[in-house]
């Protein structure tokens, strides 16, 4: 042989198909391209099989002298290849979302942030890719208390306590629970429209929406079945109903979609879960308007959260903002806005009875809770630098269909 | 001056191929090589095309530099190999059996069944049925034709062989080393269920066939190749894909083994006419 090895390996009986080719990678790991290995072994196929994976990975082999008579197989010299495949790698930013980087380039890509990227592959674009425009350093929070708050419909709500309600009332439920279905099937597809665009690098955004869809998914279930629970028939949806929520999923802009559906929308559905909760008939609708309520409050957090982050690096977002409320309320000026049954509904639920007064009580319960939610929306809108005056004018023209 | 021009012949054995070519042409154009490419559905065309003149180059198949070498020589010119690939060097073949054959050394496959792959195939029939008949060992072959006219590239010959030796429908089965090894570890053929009863000796694969003298624009082509670097993140991707980390000059010196099979098996005549019985690419 025409030089000394430097390194020697001693496979055993372990042959390439069991994973020999583990050792002699990790070997040649610690030899510099043109560096030379001794690899002996016992395995009868490791004479064929050591040169012919060594080819395919751009180590050259170097065979012992006939008169050798020893286990030694073979002498591999170390090729570039390995080397070179990391020529120009980088790493995908950060691993921790401390110091994000503020515009992460498309040739990142699907790779995990803060891999080591071979260079070349496709440039993926996520066109959501400015951190301004995406993050929140509440996300990661967010995230983790949402993965931990989930819960099963199964067994988070007493489906089987027994209750019975007269007619008309659960007419009401079932009505008001259509209602609720309609609308947290808008509030998974807004998200779901954005989180394919999210640059992957914000990927706590991307999961904490994934969640907030998972959410809205079991928000579905539960009021559908909640619905279902005594009957075999659903409530009814006005056309003016969907007309305001498809106003939500039509708006394209990240910012604005956050703003019109989780400051403004989920924002006044908190309370209206609240109240459902406070006035719910049955232990069902009791328990799953809790449930709901709890993740909503999450949903508005962040959406709060990312507008704030915004709104401090963008003073035209304000403009943005308000210039998004009058659009919708334009384009919803001529609908009727909230159902008239799901009104109706409501007042039957907070009357709880018959009685003149019983009604007169409930109508004056359903009107605080509209208070209540205008009041929510201006103090939201305040904190994200809106003057009072003009906050409470905003709010005024939130659609009448509540989200 | 316009730039120089290659066209180039390859044979389409898998789609990958037309990924490759044209990455490759991309790449090349980009260096003031106006090169093409045209795709031949087997490689007895493509070397008559080159020695006609209808192509610059072939990406040959050993098997197909041989009869490129042949038809040259019997119309007075010549062919070369331009380049060829790191993995295209001293390869073998082996002879396998299962472990718990009573073959325990290549005699023993005397009056035996062993399979083969395609009949064109260099690695999986051609050499190796060579090797035993070398040695004095008459054998029943049982051929696995898949991909005839592809000269062995197509996997699917040698894969159906191991797989008849491993369902015992065969004594024996031959193939390229690398492939044995790949077999293994894919579960065709079952770990340590398999033992090599012979290996070839180190014989060389694929080359850039050119007709000799190059013309500039060849001779461009060949040191672009060679300049072809696996840290350039543009062409590795093709480099896995075509199976290479680097390009070599050509080399012919380890075509031996083949042409004597050829001549053993009458495959092809000295002079470059295919005569193989049964041969229909």
């Amino acid at each position: 042989m025409s030089a000394t090895p430097v390194a020697a390996l001693d496979l055993g009986d372990l042959g390439f198909g069991r994973g020999a080719h583990l050792l002699v990678q990790r070997a040649l790991a610690g030899l510099p391209p043109g560096g030379r290995l001794a690899v002996s072994g016992r395995d009868p196929a490791l004479r064929v099989h050591l040169p012919a994976w060594c080819r395919g990975r751009g180590h050259r082999v170097e065979w012992p002298d006939r008169g050798e008579a020893n286990e030694l197989v073979a002498v591999v010299v170390r090729g570039s290849a390995d080397d070179d495949r990391w020529f120009g790698a980088e790493r995908a930013g950060p691993a921790l979302p401390s110091a994000l980087s503020s515009r992460p380039p498309a040739r990142w890509g699907l790779g995990a942030r803060g891999a080591l990227l071979e260079a070349g592959g496709p440039e993926a674009r996520f066109d959501l890719d400015d951190r301004d425009l995406v993050w929140a350093d509440i996300a990661p929070h967010l995230y983790a208390q949402a993965a931990a708050r989930q819960w099963d419909p199964q067994t988070a709500v007493p489906w089987d306590d027994p209750f019975a309600l007269p007619a008309d009332v659960e007419a009401a439920v079932v009505q008001v629970m259509t209602y609720l279905v309609e609308n947290e099937q808008a509030a998974l597809v807004v998200p779901a429209r954005f989180v394919g665009r999210i640059h992957p690098h914000f990927r706590e955004v991307v999961q904490l929406l994934a969640v907030q869809m998972a959410d809205e998914a079991r928000h579905m279930e539960v009021f559908s079945r909640r619905a279902l629970l005594r009957g075999a028939e659903m409530g009814t949806s006005s056309a003016g109903g969907r007309q305001s929520l498809f106003t939500l999923v039509a708006e394209s802009d990240f910012a604005l979609a956050s703003f019109l559906l989780s400051v403004l929308g989920e924002g006044s559905f908190v309370d209206l879960l609240s109240f459902l909760h406070e006035f719910a008939p049955d232990p069902v609708t009791r328990r799953i308007c809790w449930l709901a309520m709890q993740d909503e409050r999450r949903h508005v957090v962040f959406g709060m959260a990312h507008l704030e982050h915004q709104a401090q690096s963008d003073p035209l977002l304000r403009d943005r903002l308000r210039a998004a409320i009058h659009r919708r309320h334009d384009s919803l000026v001529d609908t009727a806005g909230l159902n008239a049954d799901v009104f109706d509904a409501l007042v039957v639920l907070a009357a709880g009875g018959w009685h003149p007064d019983d009604v007169s009580a409930g109508f004056d319960r359903v009107q605080a809770l509209q208070h209540a939610m205008d009041q929510g929306r201006q103090r939201r809108l305040v904190r994200l630098g809106f003057r009072a005056d003009e906050a409470a004018a905003l709010s005024a023209l939130h659609t009448r269909n509540f989200m | 001056m316009p730039a120089p021009t290659v066209l180039l012949g390859a044979v389409a054995y898998d789609p990958k191929v037309v990924t490759i070519w044209e990455g490759f042409r991309t790449w090349l154009r980009g260096r003031d090589l106006d090169f093409d490419f045209v795709l031949y559905s087997h490689y007895e065309r493509q070397v008559e095309d080159l020695i006609a003149g209808r192509i610059d180059a072939a990406w040959n198949s050993p098997l197909a530099y041989l009869r490129a070498e042949r038809l040259a020589a019997a119309n007075g010119t010549a062919v070369r190999a331009l380049t060829m690939r790191d993995t295209d060097q001293d390869l073998t073949s082996v002879v396998v059996v299962r472990a718990d054959s009573p073959v325990r050394q290549l005699a023993d496959l005397a009056g035996r069944v062993v399979a083969v792959g395609a009949v064109d195939s260099p690695q999986a029939t051609l050499i190796p049925l060579d090797h035993l008949a070398a040695r004095g060992v008459t054998v029943d072959v049982r051929r696995f034709d898949v991909g005839v006219g592809l000269h062995g590239d197509h996997i699917g010959g040698e894969r159906d062989a191991a797989r008849a030796l491993v369902a015992g429908e065969v004594d024996a089965a031959c193939m390229i080393d690398a492939n044995h090894l790949a077999f293994v570890q894919e579960g065709t053929l079952p770990p340590e269920g398999t033992r090599i009863v012979a290996q070839t000796a180190r014989y060389d694969h694929c080359n850039m066939t050119v007709r000799a003298p190059e013309s500039d624009g060849v001779r461009l082509f060949g040191t672009l190749l060679l300049g072809m670097s696996y840290a350039d993140p543009q062409v590795r991707p093709l480099l896995d894909l075509e199976g290479l980390t680097a390009w070599r000059e050509g080399r012919t010196t380890g075509y031996d083994v083949l042409a004597d099979a050829v001549d053993t098996s009458g495959f092809y005549s000295p002079d470059g006419r295919v005569t193989a019985t049964d041969y229909r690419p």
